[in-house]
C-alpha cells in the first residue's frame, strides 16, 4: 500500500469517527427540545477542528510507522513517505472531482433550505454534512481506484 | 476482476531478463512508487506515455517491446 493510499485511509477513518460522534451528540439532542434551541455550534466547531488535528496526527503516526516498518522489515523505504507519482495525482484528481460534485449538491440543498426558511440548525448541518460526506466520497473513490485500478 | 485497461505489458518478463530486477528497483529507476509498478504489471493502471518511455529506457528496449495493445 502506497503512503498516499494510507493517508487516504487515515482521512476516511477520521471522517467517519468524528462525524459519527458529532451526529450522536447533536442529533441525540433533537428529541428533547425545539430545533431552534439545539446547541450545535460548539460541537460543529470542535468537530471541524478535530477533523484537521486528528488527520494531521494520523498522517504523522502513519509516516513514523512507515519509517519504522521499513527499518525493521527492510520492506519499503523511508523515501516512500514523500514519494507521490503520476498515478497518485490522477487518483487524487479523480476523487476530488467526485467530491466536488457531492459538496455542490450539498450546497444547493442548503440553499434550498435557506429559501424555504428552515431553521439555521438544518442549514448549517446540511452544509457541514455535505462537506464531510464529500470528503468521505473523495476517499472512497480514491481507495477504489487504488484497489481496482482505473 | 475486470481489468480497467486493454494495455498489456511484458514488464515481469523484462525484469526477469534484466537479472531479476525487483519491482522496487524498477520503481526507483523510473521515479515512481513500487505500488505503481505493481499496478502497471497487473494491468490495473495504464502509465502516461512519458512513464512508458522511461520504463522502456530502463530495459533498453523499444516501447512496443514493453507495452502491447490488442488488435
Amino acid at each position: 500500500m502506497s503512503f498516499e493510499e494510507r493517508l487516504t485511509w487515515v482521512n476516511a477513518v477520521v471522517s467517519v469517527v468524528v462525524t459519527a460522534v458529532y451526529c450522536a451528540v447533536v442529533f441525540g439532542r433533537l428529541g428533547n427540545m425545539p430545533v431552534a434551541d439545539v446547541a450545535y455550534q460548539w460541537a460543529m466547531l470542535i468537530s471541524i477542528l478535530a477533523l484537521v488535528v486528528l488527520t494531521i496526527i494520523g498522517a504523522i503516526l502513519m509516516a513514523v510507522g512507515t519509517a519504522v516498518s521499513a527499518e525493521i522489515t527492510g520492506n519499503g523505504s523511508v523515501d516512500d513517505i514523500d514519494r507521490k507519482d503520476e498515478r497518485d495525482v490522477q487518483i487524487s484528481h479523480r476523487g476530488m472531482r467526485t467530491g466536488y460534485v457531492v459538496s455542490s449538491v450539498g450546497g444547493v440543498l442548503a440553499l434550498g433550505l435557506a429559501m424555504l426558511e428552515y431553521d439555521y440548525f438544518w442549514i448549517a448541518n446540511a452544509l457541514f454534512l455535505s462537506f464531510v460526506v464529500a470528503g468521505l466520497v473523495t476517499s472512497a473513490v480514491k481507495l477504489m481506484a487504488y484497489r481496482r485500478g482505473f | 476482476m475486470v481489468k480497467p485497461t486493454l494495455v498489456t505489458n511484458s514488464i515481469r518478463t523484462l525484469r526477469f531478463a534484466a537479472g531479476e530486477m525487483t519491482q522496487a528497483e524498477l520503481a526507483d529507476r523510473v521515479g515512481v512508487t513500487r505500488q505503481t509498478i505493481i499496478a502497471i504489471e497487473q494491468g490495473r493502471y495504464s502509465p502516461s506515455l512519458e512513464m512508458a518511455f522511461q520504463i522502456a529506457k530502463v530495459f533498453g528496449v523499444s516501447l512496443d517491446e514493453v507495452f502491447h495493445y490488442p488488435g
